[in-house]
Formats: C-alpha cells, sequence, structure tokens
C-alpha cells in the first residue's frame, strides 16, 4: 500500500512538471510577453523597447532556463541597470542585493504577482480555492446522495414505470448545460418579474422580492439557503444526471448477475437483496465517477461563478486568463493538476477497497 | 411447516403437466411442455438433455424464478403437498433457502464477490430461523467442515476469489446446506470444474444426500455423472420428458430413440474408434419456435415413420414391468432395441509418418507480482517444466490434464504467442521457440494453426461466415485473385460438410457445431501440417461433439495431419489418440501410446484420473480413487514430485524420496514413459481401474 502510494506520488509529480511546463511554454510565447510588457511598461513603447523591458524583466534566454527560475529550481535572474540599481526576480524593491536568496520559485513558495488582482498569487489562489471548496462540498452533499439514491431505484427494477421516470429525469438533467439551467433557475425563483418569486411576494409569503438571490457574492463571506442555493442546485442538477445514469447502468448489471439470484433463492428479502447484495457491488462504476467530478467541478464551475458573480476558482481563471496574468495562470495551473491527480490518487485506493478482487500493480 | 397435510410417504415434489412459456414481444415461446416427475424422500432425481432441452427452466421453474418474462402457463408443482405455483411470494421467500435450496453451475459467478464467505452462509439461518450471528456463526463453521474444507475459520474470512473454483462450489453447497432442505437442486454442478475436483464432489454429494436424508433434482448433460449420483432420471428432449425411469432400466433397457442415439453418440472406455465408431445425432436441436408437428425428436430419427409420428402429440406411455418407467414414443414397443447400430464404413487408419515436431526440454515461466497495490515479491510461474516429446506426420498426440497443467501454455508457445524460456521446439527443420508469431513467415504460421475451445467467441460476430474463412486465405497468401480464394473457401466448406449457402450467413446463425466447423475450416485454410487443438468440443452437446470428431479425423486422414488434441475428457482422447501425454503442474508425467497409458502400470496421476471420469456404462465397474484437495498452485509448486500432495501411493516409496526429489523419468516396455518414483515391481502390480463385470 504504501509502496503504491509512494510510486504514484513519483508518477504524479513528473506528470505535474510536465504539465506546468506545458502551460508556462503557452503562457510565455512571445505575444504574450509582448502584451505583458506594453501593458506593464507602455502601450507606445517601441518594439526595442519593448526588447530590452522583457531582457531586463528576465524573460529572455532559453525556455527552460525560465521554466527552472519558475521553479526555482535555478538562479533567479538578476539585472543591474545603467543606474546602477540591481534588480531580481529574487530581489524586492527595497531589499539589499546582496542579502536577497539565489532561487526563489514555487520550490521556495514564491509564487510570483498577480497583475489583475495586484496581490501575491499565493494569496489570490488562497482566497479563490477557499471560496470554490465551499461551493464543491456544497454541491458534492447535494449531489451525490441524491444520485446514488436515484441510481439505485431506478437500477434495482430495470423497466419499471419508476425507472422510466427516474431515467427520463436523469437523461433531461444530464443533458441541460449549466448555462441552461442557471437561466432557467435564475428566471424561475430569483426574478421579481418572472417565475414564483412575484407570485409568492403578490400573496405575502415571502418578504423580499424574490424567493433566491439571484446572485451568490454575498456567499463569499456568509453563506445562506438562500444566496447558495440557485449556484449549488445549477451545478449539482447537471451531475445528478450524469452520476444516476452511471449507478443505474451498474445497479441494472449487478441485478442481473447470478449472485444477486443465488441471494434471491437463498430467501433474502428484496429489499436486502438490494441493500447488501447489490449496493456495494454496483457502487464500484459510480465510485470513479464521482471521484472524475472533482476536477469538473474545479474548472466547470467557469459559467456558474460568472452567472452568479461569485468569486471563486473558475471565476479567478476567467480574469486571468482574460488579462494576460501569466504567473496566475501558472499558480492555477499547479494547483489544479495538483488536485485532479490527487482525487485520482484516491479514487484508485478506494476502487481497491470496494473491489475485493482488485489488485493495483 | 407445521399445516401441512404431508408425509413422509408421499413425494417431496411433484411436478404435473408442467408447461413453461416465455413471452417475448414477438410470440410465446414454449420452453417446457407438458413435464411431469416425481421424487420421493431421499431420492435423487436426475434430468438429462442437451443445451436447451429445458432442463434449467424446469430447476428455475421449481424455484418459481422464471424472471419478468417467464410464466408457467400449465400444471402444478406440488412440494411436500403444497402447489408451489400458487404460493404468493412471501410464501415462497420462507421456502427459498430453507426447505428448497439450489446449488449453481459456475460457483464463482453464484457468489457475491463483495461478501466474505462467512456472512453469505450466516444470512441463511439468520433469515429463515432468526438465527443470532454467533451462533450462526458457529454452524457455518461447522457446514464448513462438512463439506470437507480445510481451515474453516480462514475460509469464512475469505472473499470468494481467494477460493479456487472446487473451494466455491463447496462453499455453494454448504451454503444450500445451511438449514437443512428438504429438496436440494444442482443445476450442473460440476461442469465448470476438473473432473478430479468433480469427483470429489459428486462424492460429497451424495454422502450428504445420505446424511441428512436430502431429496436432490439433479440436472446434468454428463451421463455418466448421473449414473453416479441419481437413483432415477429423465431424459429431456426440446421441452419434452423424453424418457423417465430408474437409472439401470433406463440406461440397459432404454424405451425411447433419442436415448439410444445420445448413448450411441459418447465414448465409451474401452470402446476404440475402430470397433465401435461414435455416431452422431443427424441434424440439429430444433428452435423452440420451430419445432415439428408430433414428435419433437422425429426429424432427427432413425425409427420415423411419417404419418405416425408427425400426427399429432405423443403422450408418455407406461412401459409394462418398468419401475415407473415410461416412454413418449409411439414406437417404442415395435422397435427392435437390442439390434446393434448399422454398420459404419471401416475407414482405414492413415499410417503414421516422419516427426513433424520435435520439443525439446521446453520450459516457459513467468514472472507475476503479488500483493494487492503491486510490489511484493516477485514470483516465478513454472507454467511448463522439461517437456520433450516428438510428433510424427498423421499422429493423434492428446495432451490430458486438469486446468493449471501448463497444457495451454505450451500451446501458446507452439503458436507462437508466447516464446519458450528454454529449450527447443523443431518444426519441420525449423526452430521455432524463440520466435514469437509476427516474425514467423507466412509458411510457418499456415502450417501450424489451432481449433479453440469456444466457438462462440473465436468467430468475428460481425463478418460472414465465408468473409472470415476468405480473411484466412488472404493472410497466408493463398489464391491469386479474389474469385480463387472464394472458390477455395467453398471447398474448404465442403471439406468441414458444411452447405455452401453457409458462406453468406453470419456466426450468430450458426449453431455451436457449425460454428466449430467453421474453426475447423479456417484452421486448414492454409494447409496446416500441425493442427492444435484445444478442447475443441468440450463446449459442444454430446450429440454434435460425435461429428465435429469425426469430422477432425476425416480431415486428418486425408491430409495426413499431425493433430495435437489437448483434453481433460480421457474418454474422448481414448476413443480418438494415437499417443497420449498426461500432464501434471507443467510436467509430462506419463507418455505413451493410447494403450500403455489406458492400461496400468499407471502413474498415480493418470490412475486418479481414470477412475474420475464418469462413465455412462452400468456394465463398467470402476474403482473409485478420490483425490484429497485441490491442484497446487504453479507459483508455489511443492517440492519433490509435483504430485505428491495427493499421492495415494507415496507410501511405497522409501526414504520420503517423493518429498525431496523430482522423480526421474522410467522408461518402460515399448516406450512407455513414467515420471515417479515407484519401483518396476510396484508399478507392475497395479490394477487396472475400470474393468468389465461379466455378462
Amino acid at each position: 500500500m504504501l509502496a503504491f502510494v509512494i510510486r504514484r506520488l513519483g508518477v504524479m509529480l513528473v506528470t505535474a512538471l510536465v504539465l506546468t511546463f506545458v502551460v508556462f511554454y503557452l503562457t510565455n510565447l512571445a505575444p504574450n510577453l509582448e502584451k505583458l510588457a506594453r501593458s506593464e511598461g507602455s502601450v507606445r513603447m517601441t518594439d526595442a523597447a519593448v526588447a530590452s523591458w522583457l531582457d531586463e524583466h528576465g524573460h529572455t534566454g532559453s525556455v527552460f532556463y525560465r521554466y527552472a527560475e519558475w521553479l526555482g529550481a535555478a538562479p533567479g535572474w538578476v539585472r543591474t541597470d545603467e543606474k546602477g540599481v540591481t534588480r531580481g526576480l529574487c530581489i524586492g524593491q527595497r531589499d539589499d542585493p546582496a542579502l536577497a536568496p539565489k532561487r526563489c520559485g514555487i520550490f521556495q513558495g514564491n509564487w510570483g504577482f498577480s497583475t489583475v488582482f495586484k496581490k501575491t498569487v499565493l494569496y489570490s489562489l488562497g482566497k479563490s480555492m477557499a471560496a470554490t471548496g465551499w461551493l464543491m462540498l456544497a454541491v458534492m452533499l447535494v449531489m451525490v446522495p441524491i444520485a446514488l439514491v436515484i441510481g439505485v431505484l431506478a437500477g434495482m427494477r430495470e423497466g419499471s414505470r419508476t425507472d422510466r421516470v427516474l431515467s427520463t429525469f436523469s437523461i433531461a438533467t444530464s443533458a441541460t448545460p449549466e448555462y441552461v439551467s442557471g437561466v432557467i433557475l435564475v428566471a424561475l425563483l430569483a426574478s421579481p418579474a418572472t417565475g414564483l418569486s412575484p407570485l409568492l411576494a403578490q400573496w405575502g409569503w415571502i418578504g423580499k422580492k424574490t424567493l433566491f438571490m439571484g446572485t451568490a457574492t454575498s456567499a463569499m463571506d456568509h453563506i445562506t439557503f438562500w444566496n447558495f442555493g440557485l449556484p449549488v442546485a445549477t451545478i449539482a442538477l447537471y451531475g445528478v444526471g450524469y452520476i444516476a445514469r452511471m449507478t443505474r447502468a451498474s445497479m441494472t448489471e449487478v441485478m442481473t448477475q447470478q449472485y444477486i439470484r443465488t441471494a434471491r433463492l437463498k430467501g433474502v428479502s428484496f429489499r436486502q437483496v438490494v441493500l447488501r447484495h447489490a449496493l456495494r457491488n454496483a457502487m464500484i462504476a459510480p465510485f470513479t465517477v464521482i471521484m472524475l467530478q472533482f476536477p469538473y467541478l474545479l474548472n466547470g464551475v467557469v459559467i456558474t461563478e460568472t452567472l452568479f458573480n461569485y468569486k471563486g476558482f473558475g471565476w479567478m481563471l476567467v480574469t486571468a486568463a482574460g488579462n494576460n496574468d501569466i504567473e496566475m495562470l501558472l499558480g492555477a495551473s499547479v494547483v489544479a493538476v495538483i488536485f485532479v491527480l490527487l482525487t485520482q490518487l484516491i479514487s484508485d485506493i478506494g476502487y481497491v477497497f470496494l473491489n475485493p478482487r482488485i489488485r493495483l500493480g | 411447516m407445521t399445516n401441512t397435510i404431508w408425509d413422509a410417504s408421499q413425494p417431496i415434489l411433484e411436478i404435473e403437466n408442467l408447461s413453461i412459456s416465455f413471452f417475448t414481444r414477438m410470440r410465446e415461446i414454449p420452453a417446457v411442455m407438458d413435464f411431469s416427475c416425481k421424487v420421493m424422500a431421499g431420492e435423487a432425481m436426475g434430468l438429462v438433455g442437451e443445451s436447451g432441452c429445458g432442463k434449467s427452466t424446469v430447476a428455475l421453474g421449481v424455484m418459481r424464478d422464471l424472471g419478468k418474462n417467464g410464466q408457467i402457463v400449465a400444471g402444478s408443482i406440488k412440494f411436500k403437498g403444497r402447489d408451489l405455483v400458487k404460493m404468493s411470494e412471501e410464501e415462497l421467500r420462507h421456502l427459498r433457502g430453507s426447505e428448497i435450496a439450489m446449488i449453481y453451475q459456475e460457483p464463482m459467478a453464484s457468489l457475491n464477490p463483495a461478501m466474505k464467505i462467512g456472512a453469505q452462509l450466516i444470512e441463511v439461518p439468520m433469515i429463515h430461523q432468526g438465527m443470532a450471528r454467533a451462533e450462526a456463526w458457529a454452524l457455518a463453521r461447522q457446514i464448513v467442515a462438512d463439506v470437507r474444507l480445510p481451515d474453516p475459520d480462514r475460509i469464512l474470512n475469505a472473499f470468494p476469489h481467494q477460493l479456487s473454483g472446487g473451494q466455491q462450489q463447496r462453499i455453494v453447497i454448504a451454503m444450500a446446506l445451511m438449514s437443512k432442505p428438504a429438496l436440494l437442486i444442482l443445476d450442473e454442478p460440476t461442469t465448470a470444474l476438473d473432473v478430479t475436483v468433480e469427483a470429489g464432489i459428486v462424492d460429497l454429494v451424495k454422502d450428504l444426500g445420505q446424511k441428512y436424508g436430502t431429496s436432490m433434482l439433479f440436472i446434468s448433460h454428463n451421463l455418466g455423472l448421473i449414473m453416479d449420483v441419481c437413483d432415477r432420471l429423465c431424459v429431456m428432449y426440446s421441452g419434452e420428458a423424453v424418457e423417465t425411469g430408474a437409472v439401470a432400466q433406463v440406461f440397459d433397457d432404454m424405451r425411447h430413440p433419442y436415448t439410444q442415439a445420445l448413448f450411441r453418440s459418447i465414448p465409451l472406455p474401452g470402446a476404440d474408434k475402430n470397433a465401435r465408431p461414435l455416431i452422431s445425432i443427424p441434424g440439429n436441436f430444433p428452435l423452440p419456435h420451430e419445432r415439428p408437428k408430433g414428435c419433437n425428436f422425429g426429424p432427427r430419427c432413425e425409427y420415423f415413420q411419417a404419418g405416425r409420428c408427425d400426427a399429432g402429440d405423443v403422450a408418455m406411455a407406461e412401459v409394462p414391468q418398468g419401475d415407473r418407467h415410461a416412454s413418449r414414443c409411439v414406437k417404442w414397443d415395435e422397435i427392435d432395441w437390442t439390434a446393434a447400430p448399422k454398420a459404419r464404413i471401416v475407414k482405414e487408419k492413415a499410417p503414421i509418418g516422419k516427426v513433424v515436431l520435435q520439443m525439446d526440454d521446453l520450459k516457459k515461466y513467468y514472472a507475476v507480482s503479488g500483493g494487492a497495490f503491486g510490489g511484493g515479491h516477485a514470483k516465478v510461474v513454472k507454467a511448463n517444466e522439461t517437456l520433450s516429446f516428438a510428433a510424427h506426420e498423421g499422429e493423434t498426440l492428446a495432451i490430458v490434464g486438469e486446468s493449471g497443467c501448463g497444457k495451454s501454455t505450451f500451446a501458446k508457445v507452439l503458436m507462437g504467442l508466447e516464446t519458450a524460456t528454454s529449450g527447443t521446439i523443431t518444426l519441420f527443420d525449423e526452430q521455432v521457440q524463440s520466435t514469437p508469431i509476427q516474425k514467423r513467415s507466412v509458411d510457418t504460421v499456415s502450417s501450424v494453426q489451432m481449433v479453440f475451445q469456444n466457438p462462440f467467441d473465436t468467430l468475428n460476430p460481425s463478418m460472414t461466415v465465408g468473409r472470415q474463412i476468405i480473411r484466412a486465405l488472404e493472410v497466408f497468401h493463398i489464391g491469386s485473385s479474389d474469385a480463387d480464394r472464394t472458390d477455395r473457401m467453398l471447398e474448404l466448406l465442403d471439406l468441414v460438410k458444411l452447405p455452401r449457402a453457409f458462406a453468406e450467413r453470419m456466426p450468430r446463425q450458426l449453431s455451436g457445431g457449425q460454428k466449430q466447423r467453421v474453426g475447423i475450416a479456417r484452421a486448414f485454410a492454409g494447409g496446416a501440417k500441425v493442427v492444435v487443438a484445444d478442447e475443441p468440443v468440450s463446449a459442444l452437446d454430446v450429440s454434435v461433439q460425435a461429428a465435429v470428431t469425426d469430422l477432425l479425423m476425416d480431415i486428418q486422414r486425408e491430409n495426413k495431419t499431425t493433430l495435437l488434441f489437448i483434453s481433460h475428457d480421457l474418454s474422448i482422447v481414448r476413443y480418438l489418440s494415437d499417443r497420449v501425454l498426461v500432464m501434471y503442474l507443467g510436467h509430462v508425467v506419463e507418455m505413451g501410446s493410447t494403450d500403455q497409458v489406458f492400461q496400468p502400470p499407471y502413474h498415480p496421476y493418470t490412475e486418479a484420473l481414470l477412475s474420475a471420469v464418469p462413465v455412462a456404462d452400468t456394465k463398467v465397474i470402476r474403482k473409485r480413487i478420490v483425490l484429497e484437495g485441490d491442484i497446487p498452485s504453479a507459483m508455489n509448486p511443492p517440492s519433490g514430485c509435483p504430485f505428491q500432495t495427493r499421492c495415494r501411493w507415496k507410501s511405497q516409496v522409501a526414504g520420503g524420496l517423493c518429498d525431496s526429489q523430482m522423480p526421474p523419468v522410467q522408461v518402460l516396455q515399448g516406450g512407455h514413459q513414467i515420471k515417479c518414483h515407484l519401483s518396476a515391481d510396484v508399478l507392475g502390480k497395479m490394477e487396472p481401474v475400470i474393468t468389465f463385470a461379466a455378462e
């Protein structure tokens, strides 16, 4: 077990290095850097001025060396201009160049400075990850149990009326993208002019103008059912359909297995057949799908976060990408890569515990 | 069950005029028609028939577990006097597992893979007797010991996949016995197991039947097994019972043409291929919706008489002077049942030619890792150890052994799917042991071909039969144009005695036997000189087995092919092979001509193997040698002789040689080789396993 985890962590490290290099290479392409020079320096710089700005800020030289600098594996760049001022990757504005460390990068905890948010990358990342973390937690808590219950109920009697009703529901939700369901939910529940809210307000059932709030910005500070309900519902709806379909497929297959017949002919009641004999076997396939939902949530929440103006990871990613915020993007990619790989590791280990026949090698 | 008015003189199970149908969108498909049988207390009733004859449907009908589409359309099933057909789900649930229990064909599939054995066993008394957990656990422990499994505590805490097939089946039996049922239904309980393991299970089932007084409904396609286990039997054909009676009576004085044809199509020990050729039943099993009018067996029956046999439904007729012996044949008292089968054209055996294939000291080892998360110590599986033999042109060499003995590995190495660890394979004049199939020349590949065990999986389901054979011809560079190859393909269909129209058919439109014929045509497409037939008939029904076996031998005679016949079925091996090679745990333990191997002196393993094969002949007296335990894992073979852990002759060897030393190969008279420590003296005193009762 330990050897397996260590081996997987090693593979993870290599994967993370490769992936971050790809992101580094793409974000540091010449046009991006030129854009950076013009936005940080002056829009009207000449080409020669751009070149010298880039050189002064350590953006020239081999891409591999710059990548190593960014990682903190190679010594950071140091430049002394004609006024005798020495600046460098690791030298702050007022620091003494002689006292500055030689290397400063991801390894040393220096993730760079966000040009959009005017904060360090680490700080902005931490804040947006925390916000998205709460969103994810809420979504998972709502989505997984509902999806599993729907899937199991639908799958235990394939072709029954329950199955058909629940399957129709899950197909409908998984066929509705977030930007559609989000808009529908807002129109239905969070608009003072349409949907339920005007009726409820008219009947005097709610004191405010709308039932739910159409924006989740206030949830950044204080989460309530009313400001968080819609974004959670929007994301969860899609996932519910998807996971429920997977669970149903897995459940129907398990219910046709011979050991289920064995259990039935042992005199086990239908309820116990489902709960004791089928459930654990039926959970094996959806478990992987559920674990795959985590990375999806991390990146796929972009639309929902933008729609509900919730400043989480997805919203931040969009803003950073739109504004050529290279260091922020790089930081986000590191977090995303590690997150995806970690959830897959957990998924593989969990798989072994669910399925006693599996041996990982 | 206190409210029943049942006493032990009444039948436990009484099925009367039972008809079961499956309903599809298109039509109603009758699976069982007008089926009646009686099982008395303590009696074992056998249900025999080929696949699709409805015997499993009867069993599931008794359990009332026919699925959504199945329905009992007529008749009654009385269990201890109560009609199961009229019972509610809840009443049935109380009966299932407690009064009627079932044992299934595939033990691995019928145990829950994610539950420990113990948990699956204790469920039964906990549900039916409301037993406390600890008490149920103690009972489970006792029953596991009863089914002769070693170390019950370890077994109870194991998952099904950690046990061998034989152990799993013992667990399924234990599960059925947990609440001492009155009726046990066994649906092909040993079909998925090896013969020596099967012998152990059959022994166990018989003993437990006597010990607990359980009645049994034993379903099998194997007549020998039925004779071993059952008191009475019922032969089924295409949804109907065609003959029923006491085992000895039906075996010796059968009164239905199908029963007779069935017996003539199975090889019996002592029967030589030339003296008593197998007679296959012509034609095919009718599909449920294509059953003929009148007698279902009519179109395939030797005694068919138009106007009488196809006039209308045939009823069961009591055979006088029998013990409840009945036959569903209108002509049963007109047929001369003692007449010998029509003489077949005796075919001349092709002379055996020069050496075609020579193996010397062939070894194949695999490395595997242990531990659930990888890592652990790498282990070596010795799949083949020092395999040496020669095969001649036109010869049939049978390779016999149980699963895990290395016979399939050997075939893979020969075919080039694996390369040998050491040793040589000389094919004609070429050494091929380390040439993988991708690097072999087209000539070599086309001259060594294989016929596979399962014809259902080896044909591409989305390609016509003709196209698949043409594809093989293309691969082997045979024929210069498409027209050429089409001609050759049609010739190949002729060769395997399939109508030429089959070229346009899809594999799903073919029966199992027909598919296997296509497999054989494909193997011979490139003019194969050596054909490895890996259990070519074991997936087929008995009546078809004979035809396919005969076909293989006909082609061999014409083409002077060397046939390496891999099988675990000793009856068929004896019937068709010239020489036999017996393998155990990667070792060749005995090799010699068929007569040498099937007569003493035997290798102790061969002796056990011979005695384990059920024989469907009341005149045969068979010594029972039941091997203890399972085949050891090739990953962890025993020290010394591989067979020493199960050998009953071990005490005859002085000095514990069996534990410490690999036995030498003794060459006896006539080149008969035995790998054993037993002295020639002891070997010479061995008695034959199979003898014939004086008539």
